[in-house]
């Protein structure tokens, strides 16, 4: 049986039935990357050696009888604005090109302490701002399904990387999308948890009331075992909320009896692209078969979403991405005239285009006498978005809706058009301004030959609903 | 025509917390170990994220309601941001429109004027940046940056413009100083800079037809002393009326900003500071990384009943209970809470109030002062000194006595409590500092005094009263410890026989 | 949003931008602030802010002192230090 392509379930077996050895998946999955890569350009980094070093101490571990974490053996990539002791973290821009964070991220040491082999580093959009992976400062990732098309962003280097079959997990991070877009275009399984379900103690800021760590994986089950290793509590994000964890992988092959889904017409206005809208349509059919009911309900301000979004993003990600000023890390401009100037260079030649956009948009709506029509407003329409959903949820289970309006688009066919890049978040970042876990699933391929994934909301915290509606969706599909 | 001086403080009060506001650091001094308390949150690091130390909040809310000020049953927190190199993260996290108090009042007594009451606008808890050192020669080398300090927990309180004089404003800040002793929330160390202040000052001048105008307001920043905040409003004062009279500038006029001021204390001037160019622009947002806190009228109200008692409620109590004057009680309870504390232990101890407070204010202070240190490393402890006092108060030995038991008891530095109060016996005992008033004893010296003295004898019975003086000296002389006042009785009784 | 503006916020942001990109954030600015003005459409006098994406409080920790990092470490992602302070221009003083 050929390791890559295999399900995490089926690696977790032959590894512990000593079928294979975790060397020799590493080593798979290695030549993997080392066949695909060159092509895909999901990996910032990797370390063959290193990862090589990770699987021989889990085998002796293993030899030597010792007890093993839930992810024993399996290899991951790490998104690459999650911190790693001694390793460098980039965010996938200049400015941080050469920091080595002093200490690692929370889902870092979970990850270590279920004995994951750490594969690598995977490409996003600079400071994870983007949906194309193409604002990175150092290499554009492709579509594994077809390298003259954009795999989605921000997280498009773990997205394309488990798509590509480079390793069965990654880990990415969804602002408004960035988890479920790029699952929806490479072709796999992508999580946003709830907001405060995973702690973001590591995670570089772009948006903090926004950003959340989620898993990647070929399957739902796969995701559902990563997001069991990384959530919980962690005292050292105020926002994670300490609730108890359930054993998502247990519960997951009960389907749920009586499901109501819940369908939005604004889901379904103009600009939908009728293939996507099709694959969407039959996936509500597979439930229907399966005892479901689908039932109309109204996100009436689903409209404003974007702008809601690109408003209180902004604002946010302007006053993070303040601290990278050239005085206590990362890059510092080498000629300037003083001290603001030093500033201004610094910050002028290391952000990427994008950056500065987001930066010059939140830093006006925040500045004197715009706050309150900017930046105000927007947070209190955010609630309305919120009580949309808790109206909503009264009366359906789970939501179902499209992930992007289209398949994946073409490399450069968007970048000098942000406002229409922004929307292909229009389905995605309601969710990140409820608070909300989704979760896109492979539902369909487009006429292209391009993945289309469909994606399912629950409420606050009710990740095992939403993993076991998806898991009933992907049983029927198989 | 004349003017009244406007001032309003702001004064920034570092807590004594055990930990940093955001992380758990130290909080501790240390210039002479740069950059040794810092970790990934107070240097700012991506991905590092605050979570907020209880203590320092509740010591902020004993603060607000020490300061009588209204505390929110729900209070948030803000990023304020400026760029500044001994701020890592370009905001300082502080608190904006929801503060955790708000509206309260302090009342300190002006000298020769009474008590003031100045409204308090404000007070909020924010984190302290790092500091940054100048290459103070000119020479245009790189400034340096400690970040020790950085995201300690600091106290922001705001008063309204309620003072009117250098006087008051030093009033004000003795007794908020003095306060935050009692409460223990700060040391105030103004050397260390755990308090310093702002002040914004401005004039308004009356007119002889009535009007008033009002110049405009100047902050002066950075005052890290007493005397300097005295000192800028003094200078303020003049220097603004000169300008008014010059230029005719008034408050509202076009054009017209509240203009920031440095304080040199060498020279005692203020001097303008180069405006930043978007000073003003702050733009605050609420923390995304920081969750608002939220009290029950309940909860304040247990932390109100477990204040301790202030330096005003104190006064009151001893003048009181130990009967001395406004002026005695001053000086005590404003020497600080340890003071004031061990006042009360020795004059408990001793059974009284005035004999306890000359030892306090005189004694114990002059050796204090030579020593150069606070009551809490005085080496006689509070009941030992109010033991030895105890036996003055009965009359079993003499004042002249105690304080050569004092001065041998300073000698033998730090003893231990039990020690000392055997010690006092010993010393008495050896030296025969014990008074006798046994006529029995003293029986035999008084007639053989008196036969060797007839001359004075018949002097005093011839109604030369001071004769007997020299008469009980040689008393006293013989038997060590001799109580003046029965020697001078048996001596009168003898002499009339 | 005219070109002052950008450039005003440019110097708030601390962003040294060049002439294109001036010109290129002037127009794209402009457009994601006139689509962002739909949400005047709605009335929100009586809507809370919303801040937070899970409203949660009272998060605390205990007032308990951890090691920090050592100085080398502290200082390890400087572009300049001397090995004890974090080294800047100097910034200007006045007096
Ligand atoms: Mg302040
Ligand atoms: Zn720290």
């Amino acid at each position: 049986m050929s390791i890559v392509g295999s399900t995490t379930e089926e690696l977790l077996g032959q590894l512990a039935s000593g079928d294979v050895s975790c060397v020799e998946l590493t080593s798979a999955y290695l030549d993997q990357i080392a066949a695909r890569d060159p092509e895909v350009q999901a990996f910032l980094r990797y370390d063959r050696d290193d990862a090589l070093r990770q699987a021989e101490r889990i085998d002796a571990k293993r030899q030597s009888g010792q007890p093993l974490g839930k992810l024993a053996g399996l290899p991951v990539a790490v998104k690459d604005n999650m911190c790693t002791k001694g390793q460098p973290t980039t965010c996938a821009s200049r400015m941080l090109e050469d920091f080595v964070p002093p200490y690692d991220a929370h889902v870092v040491t979970r990850l270590k302490e279920a004995d994951a082999v750490l594969m690598g580093r995977a490409n996003l959009d600079e400071f994870a701002m983007g949906s194309s992976t193409e604002n990175s400062a150092f290499q554009v990732t492709r579509n594994p399904h077809n390298a003259e098309f954009a795999p989605g962003g921000s997280s498009g280097g773990s997205a394309a990387a488990v798509g590509a079959g480079m390793t069965p997990l990654a880990l990415g991070s969804d602002t408004g999308g960035s988890i479920r877009q790029p699952a929806s275009f490479c072709g796999v399984v992508g999580m946003k948890p709830t907001y405060g379900r995973v702690s973001r103690y590591g995670l570089v800021a772009f948006a903090s009331s926004l950003d959340q760590i989620g898993p990647l994986a070929g399957d739902v089950t796969g995701t559902a075992r990563l997001l069991e290793v990384i959530a919980g509590h962690d005292a050292r994000d105020s926002t994670c909320v300490d609730l108890p964890v359930p054993e998502y992988t247990q519960s997951l092959n009960e389907p749920l009896s009586g499901l109501t889904i819940g369908i939005a017409a604004e889901h379904f206005a103009e600009g939908l692209d009728p293939e996507v809208e099709s694959t969407v349509r039959s996936a509500l059919d597979v439930y229907t078969s399966l005892g479901a009911t689908v039932k109309e309900i109204s996100l009436p301000h689903s409209r404003y979403a974007v702008a809601t979004y690109y408003v209180v993003a902004p604002c946010e990600a302007s006053s993070n991405l303040a601290r990278y000023d050239g005085v206590h890390y990362g890059f510092r401009a080498e000629s300037f005239e003083n001290m603001i100037d030093m500033y201004a260079t610094t910050r002028g030649e290391g952000f990427g285009d994008e950056v500065k956009r987001r930066i010059m948009v939140g830093t006006y709506a925040l500045s004197a006498g715009y706050y309150d029509a900017y930046y105000l407003k927007a947070l209190k329409v955010r609630r309305l978005i919120r009580e949309d959903f808790d109206r909503a949820f009264a009366d359906v289970d789970v939501i179902a809706s499209p992930v992007t309006p289209t398949p994946a688009f073409k490399i450069g066919s968007l970048v000098d058009d942000p406002l229409a890049m922004y929307l292909q978040d229009l389905y995605t970042l309601s969710a990140n301004l409820a608070g909300i876990p989704g979760i896109s699933i492979p539902a369909g391929t487009s006429s292209g030959g391009l993945p289309i994934g469909l994606q399912l909301l629950a409420p606050a915290f009710e990740e095992e609903r939403l993993l076991r509606a998806a898991r009933m969706f992907e049983q029927e599909s198989e | 025509m004349h003017h009244t001086i406007v001032i309003g403080l702001e004064t920034h009060v570092q807590l004594l917390t055990k930990s940093k506001l955001f992380c758990g650091c130290v909080n501790r001094f240390n210039p002479e170990n740069p950059n040794t308390q810092t970790c990934p949150v107070c240097l700012g690091l991506p991905g590092s994220l605050p979570v907020m130390n209880r203590e320092a909040f509740l010591l902020s809310v004993k603060t607000g309601l020490a300061l009588n000020c209204d505390i929110s049953q729900f209070t948030k927190w803000d990023r304020k941001q400026y760029y500044y190199p001994d701020l890592p993260k370009a905001y300082q996290i502080s608190q904006y429109d929801l503060p955790f108090s708000h509206d309260g009042f302090l009342e300190a007594e002006v000298e020769g004027q009474g008590v003031k009451r100045v409204g308090i606008i404000r007070a909020h808890l924010e984190e302290d940046a790092g500091k940054n050192m100048h290459d103070e020669t000119g020479g245009g080398r790189d400034s340096h940056v400690d970040l020790n300090r950085c995201g300690t927990p600091l106290l922001e309180i705001v008063t309204e413009p309620d003072l009117r004089s250098a006087a008051e404003a030093k009033a004000y800040l003795d007794e908020l100083k003095l306060l935050l002793n009692y409460l223990g929330v700060s040391d105030c160390n103004m050397q260390e800079g755990s308090l310093r202040c702002d002040a914004n000052i401005n004039l308004h001048i009356h007119g002889d037809d009535g009007s008033k105008i009002a110049t405009p307001i100047v902050e002066v920043k950075n005052l890290n002393s007493f005397r300097g905040v005295e000192q800028a409003i003094d200078y303020e004062a003049n220097r603004q009326l000169e300008i008014y009279e010059e230029t005719g500038r008034k408050l509202g006029d076009p054009g017209v900003h509240k203009e920031t001021r440095g304080w040199d204390a060498n020279r005692s001037v203020t001097f303008g500071q180069r405006s930043k160019e978007e000073a003003s622009d702050y733009r605050y947002l609420p923390d995304p990384d920081l969750v608002p806190i939220t009290l029950t009228a309940d909860e304040i109200d247990e932390i109100r009943q477990a204040l301790c008692e202030f330096p005003a409620d104190r006064r009151r109590r001893f003048s009181e209970a130990f009967e001395l004057s406004a002026y005695d009680v001053s000086v005590i309870v404003n020497q600080g809470a340890e003071f004031a504390n061990y006042f009360e232990t020795v004059a408990a101890e001793c059974g009284d109030g005035k004999q306890a407070a000359n030892w306090c204010t005189q004694d114990v202070q002059r050796e204090l002062n030579e020593r150069s240190v606070a009551i809490g490393e005085f080496p006689i402890g509070a009941v030992a000194l109010g033991t030895l006092l105890a036996k003055v108060v009965a009359n079993e030995i003499t004042t002249k006595s105690a304080r050569e038991v004092f001065a041998e008891l300073l000698e033998s530095e730090a003893i231990e409590p039990t020690a000392a109060l055997a010690q006092i016996d010993q010393i008495i005992e050896e030296r025969g500092l014990a008074i006798v008033s046994d006529t029995g004893e003293l029986e035999g010296v008084v007639e053989t005094v008196l036969a060797g003295n007839q001359k004075i004898a018949d002097d005093f019975r011839s109604g030369k009263q001071g004769a007997i003086g020299p008469l009980i000296g040689q008393v006293m002389r013989e038997v060590k410890g001799a109580d003046a006042k029965v020697v001078r009785q048996m001596l009168i009784e003898k002499i009339g026989k | 949003m005219d070109r002052q503006q950008v450039e005003k916020t440019a110097l708030l942001a601390r962003l040294k931008l060049s002439e294109s990109e001036v010109v290129k954030f002037t127009d794209q600015l402009t457009g994601l602030l006139d689509y962002v003005a739909i949400l005047n459409e709605i009335d929100t006098d009586d809507v809370e802010p919303m801040a937070h994406a899970v409203e949660v409080s009272n998060v605390l920790r205990d007032d308990e002192p951890v090691a920090s990092l050592a100085r080398d470490d502290a200082l390890s992602n400087a572009p300049k230090t001397d090995g004890v302070y974090f080294l800047v221009p100097p910034i200007l003083t006045e007096g």
